[in-house]
């Protein structure tokens, strides 16, 4: 393992999949743009060479805007012997592809008896950003969180993006991989080769009165609430959940027994959200207050006066602990 | 084999036993699933029937399946659709585990986990029966993309019906596989009927094969009652697609003899049009013209063989057991395996 790097969220991930490319032939990228390096540069190196001029267009794969296929086709790769992965850009085009990842990925290993498998990461980013309004702005990790043969990740850290995309292509299973639109340009220390096992939450701030569960962009919300309910002498523990599916129920209920209070934070809408899935097994094995806070069920609007009621800001999420904390 | 060499015939008595293996087990088939499920204003019958789910029987398509596979080898890959017994079996599955399955037993295909509509030899190449109608072609293309990035030696075939035309996975496949120079044989079974309704009524222009010539995809049409015409025509596409001649599309004209599934005794269709299907089964015309080549004898033996490898198939699917209620938690994921609530 070397020294750890200086890399943007986006930089993390491609050093992820290079070196996955690096270690396995079977290991190769299809989506839409991926030849100029990804819409979003996720598909370049830290140097900014898109990885396709290093491993060729047979690996690094750019193909039509065939959402269906480009899963249905990873599917027949990965029985054919590959380890695809497939950018889907941004998870609401995924919803072009939904019987291919939801009957084809996540079914065919128990349907045809554990006769194949299909080990795939399908790269769905997820979130509001920068004004694109109802069709590029969605958090749907609850639809995927909800089909048994899928695993569902949201990293929030460079350092998550790189280790958790590492496990994910060494699982064997299907995975879901939602980075966030918005976290693509922040920087972190990454250490090549560190893998981030799926399934593992990670406490991001120890406190004692109040335990805050999220991932990926709300994760940062939370730590911003964090410092602001510390003035107000309250001390808040974050924690990252990192995987949806399987999620850390251990880590969380050991959090909550400590502080008795819990409060989860997405941006997905807050309606059957995974939230409700964790506030509710923690209230069946705990006594513990809990409570959700994400987004009213509104679609993501575009001026910036409607985007802003589908956002959870630091504020919301402070005053939703107070409210809690009064209860 | 340069393209240019002539393709020597498959024997038509090796293809008349591909289709009477496949009509032997279509017909046991049917009689096991009578009352299985509740359909068409009958109720499903007190006594559970052998084949409990819905069965889509390829009772008339056999030529197509037979036609095609003759030209495969073990690691050519191959998906299927809702009807796919009979490409099962000519990929070159064991009809025993394939009846199991359809039983529900734990020693089928599947352990039980699919049934008739899930069928699946991986170890021959065939990689499943869908569902899901067109779910199969980018499947397939995949597949050959796969093959062709490891640089194995063996081409993908896909089967689907004239129905699955009208879905956008089609002509995504099809684009797809001409895009890539993909070593993949589409091969539409086209009977004209999509599920219970006339196909031609809810389809544009003259179907399969014009829309892969739109794409400059080779495709010929069949008569895909006609196991011989099949066979030269599937030998002929597989032959240049080994070449590395790309994508290929076979279009079948066939019949469906029997309803949508099993249970549905496809009153909606015209008697006649029914009529005039059964008096051209592909295994009648198969079977007079070996008799008259004094075949007679062999023509006996191999149904008489294929009567007795088909009830010898029930006979142990009908006796082993059901899959253990544990086994419904198996074979779902390695990650978080054991954590289903």
């Amino acid at each position: 393992m070397s020294a750890a790097l200086q890399l943007t969220y986006a930089q993390a991930a491609a050093l992820a999949l290079s070196q996955a490319m690096d270690a396995d032939p079977t290991v190769l990228a299809l989506g839409e743009d991926l030849g100029r390096g990804g819409v979003f540069g996720q598909y370049r190196d830290a140097e900014g060479q898109p990885l396709v001029q290093r491993f060729g267009p047979d690996r690094v794969i750019d193909t039509p805007i065939s959402e269906s296929t480009i899963v249905g086709a990873a599917v027949g790769m990965a029985l054919a012997g590959c380890r695809p992965v497939v950018e889907l850009r941004v998870v609401d085009f995924a919803l072009c592809a939904i019987d291919e990842v939801v009957n084809q990925a996540a079914k065919n290993r128990y349907m045809f008896g554990g006769q194949g498998r299909v080990p795939m990461v399908l790269r769905m980013p997820i979130g509001i950003w920068s004004a694109s309004a109802a069709q590029h702005s969605q958090s749907l990790e609850a639809w995927f969180a909800h089909i048994p043969g899928l695993v569902v990740v949201a990293p929030a850290t460079p350092a998550d993006n790189h280790g958790l995309l590492l496990a994910a292509l060494a699982s064997g299973d299907p995975v879901v991989y939602m980075e966030h639109k918005e976290l693509w340009p922040t920087t972190g220390d990454v250490t090549p080769g560190a893998v981030v096992p799926l399934g593992q939450a990670r406490v991001a701030r120890a406190g004692g009165d109040v335990t805050l569960v999220s991932w990926s962009r709300q994760l940062h919300t939370c730590l911003a609430a964090a410092e602001q309910l510390a003035g107000q002498g309250v001390n808040a523990e974050v924690i990252d959940l990192r995987t949806l599916w399987p999620w850390d129920k251990d880590t969380v209920l050991a959090s909550v027994a400590k502080t008795g209070r819990l409060l989860v934070v997405h941006e997905a809408i807050q309606v059957a959200g995974f939230g409700a899935e964790i506030a509710a097994t923690v209230a069946e094995h705990t006594d513990a207050k809990v409570a959700r806070l994400g987004a009213p069920r509104i679609p993501v609007g575009y001026a910036a006066s409607l985007e802003a009621e589908a956002r959870i800001d630091a504020g919301k999420v402070t005053a939703a602990v107070q409210r809690l904390l009064r209860r | 084999m340069p393209a240019s060499s002539p393709l020597s015939p498959v024997p038509l008595l090796s293809l008349y036993r591909g289709m009477v293996r496949i009509r032997s087990f279509e017909d046991a088939a049917e009689v096991a699933s009578q009352g299985g499920v509740a359909a068409w204003g009958k109720e499903a019958s007190a006594q559970p029937a052998l084949v409990r789910g819905p069965l889509h029987l390829s009772t008339g398509q056999e030529a197509v399946a037979a036609g095609v596979c003759a030209h495969l080898k073990a690691a050519d890959l191959l998906t299927s659709t809702h009807r796919g017994h009979g490409h099962t079996l000519a990929k070159g599955a064991d009809p025993t585990k394939m009846m199991c399955e359809l039983f529900g037993r734990a020693s089928g295909y599947n352990g039980g986990k699919g049934g008739s509509m899930h069928i699946a030899d991986f170890s021959v190449g065939m990689l499943g029966a869908n569902g899901v109608v067109a779910a199969g072609l980018p499947i397939a293309v995949g597949a050959a993309q796969g093959l062709k990035m490891r640089g194995v030696d063996a081409i993908a075939v896909c089967f689907f019906g004239d129905g699955a035309i009208n879905r956008g996975p089609f002509m995504e496949a099809l684009n797809w596989a001409m895009v890539y120079q993909l070593p993949v044989l589409f091969v539409c079974e086209d009977n004209r009927i999509s599920a219970t309704t006339d196909s031609r009524a809810m389809t544009a222009g003259p179907g399969a094969s014009a829309r892969a010539a739109a794409l400059g995809i080779a495709a010929l049409q069949v008569d895909g009652t006609d196991v011989q015409a099949v066979s030269q025509a599937a030998g002929e596409l597989i032959r240049e697609i080994r070449a590395g001649s790309g994508p290929r599309l076979l279009h079948a004209l066939t019949d469906r003899h029997k309803g949508h599934v099993s249970v549905d005794p496809g009153l909606y269709r015209d008697p006649a049009a029914v009529a005039a299907a059964l008096a051209r089964d592909g295994i009648g015309r198969a079977r007079a013209q070996l008799v008259e080549q004094g075949q007679t004898a062999e023509v006996e033996r191999i149904e008489r063989e294929a009567r007795a490898e088909i009830d010898a198939a029930v006979a142990t699917a009908t006796a082993a057991p059901p899959p253990d209620p544990g086994a419904a938690y198996t074979d779902i994921q390695n990650t978080g395996a054991g954590v289903w609530a």
